[in-house]
């Protein structure tokens, strides 16, 4: 046991002094993924609300057709641009969101109490011109819903007779399952950080020990060879829950400044849910050190074992990616399977759900037993000539 | 005290080393010399207990490194040919690191690095990360990890490799030191001049065989050459691959 806590010490201190290694693998996710969440949350909502509080400019070709509806236009606040040559080519061209084009055949329609076209010019697969149009086609609706209501009395009609069902929407969600949308990627990110955390010293102590020639004369020494590596795997642990831990409370002092407020949605990552997450990813730092150690050991060089990390950081958004396309309920067959336990759980841990106990059993255990599985086999990896040779 | 007999192994179809046998007393420095590739560094790492022998027996003070790996560990000292250092700890660091594992006591440690620094002359560096160190620094701090914790028997892979004329003097004079001692001490080389004047006893292998084995003068008598360099080449049967 002795030769665990030497290499374990020993590892960790020799890493931290790599200032790099460091500043990537511990400091950078948790600066980084906070100021991307909480800037892209900025940035959105206020791109949002400019556009919809924006003054509408439009051009309309053929106002002289339709002079009350064009003044029921203006009295609502919205621009009349003159006629331009060429609508679409004008749309096409990006130059305006959109114009309202009124046909020569509106008065007489109009006048024989037929329903009266009038064009919306708009490209609704550019985002940008989303909101213009639905403001623009908003506007118009609301006035064929006045007129429409005119015609009606002056025809001794009740207007409820043209609206025979009256939609509500009863919203259940409360504020914080509505925050899930934004916080979709908290368990992506929370995953990806606690497996990039340990990999630089997982390739640090492992093939970085080939690289240097430093392997042989350590297996040299009195300490039986699985000792030395699960002092390696420990080190690796340590480091991805390290940067998982904070990730997490960089998370939770960021949160207060997302935006939320005015989209009506309220996030919350009180000291209970960063307790209970940290208790759920914690078992997958086993699993990601065990994993990133075992590739590590079989690359002959630092850089053969970096190509290998970048496909084990696929691993954790797997289950992210799944999840994003197809939601699915929590249910507890679920809880043993690494990593889609811990991304179903996070999400209810930040919903503010209280989470069974035997889920939470069910989830530690699964990652666990399969993280210390691997860690075993990848304690035996020494013993192989083949392993400890290659690349000497 | 090492006795050797017999020894083979195979790396697939490589018949590296086939059919070693000799023996390094106490007091005595053992080279092993020969051609690059004749199977010293195979029979050294199965006499430090890296490899496991296909065949043959290996006792170091009465111990089988198969069976008793951990002890023969701690009996032993070595250099191997790969010496690499951890570059972001100091010379100290990396020899305390070694003591540690083998569970000397800290006191114990620092007593002996500072006797170490005196011997082997690094208090120029000895506080120094090794990032940057010269071979010869490198080769001194390899060493002072492979003996901190006083091993009886020292095997040495190439020990002089890469070393200028002042550092091998000095790693000379070192080893000679732990002769009088009363240790016994191994090391493999392809240089003749080393043999010629560090070693009591030869052993010339080539192609994974013992050519021939004794004292400097057995051998030259042996081959009927008057010079210890001729000597050698007769025996192994050519020049290639060693140097002068």
């Amino acid at each position: 046991m002795r030769g665990i806590k030497v290499v374990l010490f020993k590892e960790v201190k020799e890493n931290l002094r790599d200032r790099k290694a460091v500043f990537n693998s511990l400091l950078l996710a948790p600066i980084l993924f906070p100021i991307l969440f909480v800037g892209l949350a900025w940035f959105g909502t206020s791109k949002q609300m400019e556009r919809a509080e924006k003054v509408l400019e439009v051009p309309v070709v053929g106002a002289e057709h339709a002079p009350n509806l064009v003044g029921y236009l203006e009295q609502q606040g919205m621009v009349v641009q003159a006629a331009p040559e060429d609508p679409e080519g004008m749309v096409r061209r990006q130059e305006t969101p959109v114009i309202i084009r009124i046909p020569d055949t509106f008065p007489q329609q109009w006048r024989d109490g037929k329903p009266a076209e009038v064009e919306v010019i708009a490209d609704p697969s550019r985002r940008e011109s989303e909101i213009p149009m639905r403001r623009v086609q908003g506007l118009l609706h609301a006035y064929g819903q006045q007129i429409g209501v005119l015609r009606l009395q002056m025809r001794g009609i009740s207007p409820h007779l043209a609206s025979p069902i009256l939609i509500r929407d009863v919203d259940l969600s409360t504020p914080k399952s509505r925050g899930l949308l934004v916080m979709i990627f908290l368990p992506y990110v929370l995953m990806i950080t606690t497996f990039s955390g340990g990999m630089h010293l997982a390739i640090d102590s492992t093939a970085g020990e080939k690289e240097r020639r430093s392997l042989e004369p350590l297996l040299i020494n009195p300490v039986p060879r699985w000792q030395i590596m699960v002092g390696k795997l420990l080190a690796t642990t340590l480091f991805g829950m390290a940067s998982l831990t904070l990730t997490l409370l960089a998370f939770r002092f960021a949160l207060p400044y997302m935006p939320t407020g005015s989209l009506g949605i309220d996030l919350n990552l009180g000291a209970r849910e960063v307790g209970g997450v940290l208790l759920v990813v914690a078992p997958v730092a086993v699993l990601a050190s065990a994993m990133l150690t075992m590739l590590a050991t079989y690359a002959k060089s630092f850089r053969e074992a970096q190509s290998y990390m970048g496909l084990v950081i696929l691993i954790p958004m797997i289950p992210s990616i799944l999840f994003m396309a197809n939601p699915v309920k929590p249910e507890s067959w679920m809880m043993p399977i690494p990593l889609f336990s811990q991304n179903l759980l996070i999400g209810e841990f930040v919903r503010g759900e209280s989470v069974p106990m035997d889920w939470l059993l069910y989830s530690i255990g699964g990652t666990l037993s399969i993280g210390l599985i691997l860690a075993c086999f990848a304690a035996t990896l020494f013993n192989r000539p083949r392993v400890v040779f290659s690349g000497s | 005290m090492i006795k050797v007999e017999n020894l083979h192994k195979s790396f697939g179809k490589v018949k590296a080393v086939r059919g070693v046998s000799f023996e390094a007393r106490d007091g005595e420095i053992t080279g092993l010399l020969g051609p690059n590739g004749a199977g010293k560094t195979t029979t050294l790492r199965m006499l430090y207990s890296l490899l496991p022998p296909d065949e043959g027996e290996i006792r170091i003070d009465g111990l089988d490194p198969t069976k008793d790996a951990m002890a023969i560990k701690r009996t032993l000292g070595v250099v191997p040919d790969s010496r690499g250092l951890y570059t972001r700890m100091t010379a100290r660091e990396n020899i305390q690191y070694y003591g540690q594992l083998h569970g000397m006591p800290d006191k114990d440690i620092k007593q002996r690095i500072d006797k170490l620094v005196e011997t082997l002359n690094m208090s120029g560096f000895i506080d120094r990360r090794t990032e940057g160190f010269s071979q010869g620094q490198r080769v001194k701090v390899a060493i002072a990890r492979a003996v901190v914790h006083q091993p009886q028997t020292v095997l040495m892979d190439e020990p002089s490799n890469g070393l200028d004329v002042m550092s091998t003097r000095a790693l000379r004079a070192y080893i000679r030191g732990l002769k009088e001692n009363g240790q016994s001490v191994v090391l493999s080389t392809h240089i003749m001049q080393e043999v010629a004047a560090l070693c009591d006893r030869i052993v010339i292998i080539a192609e994974g065989k013992v050519a021939a084995d004794g004292t400097a003068e057995e051998l030259m008598a042996r081959s009927g050459r008057d010079s210890i360099e001729d000597a050698f080449v007769a025996l192994i049967g050519t020049e290639e691959g060693l140097l002068a």
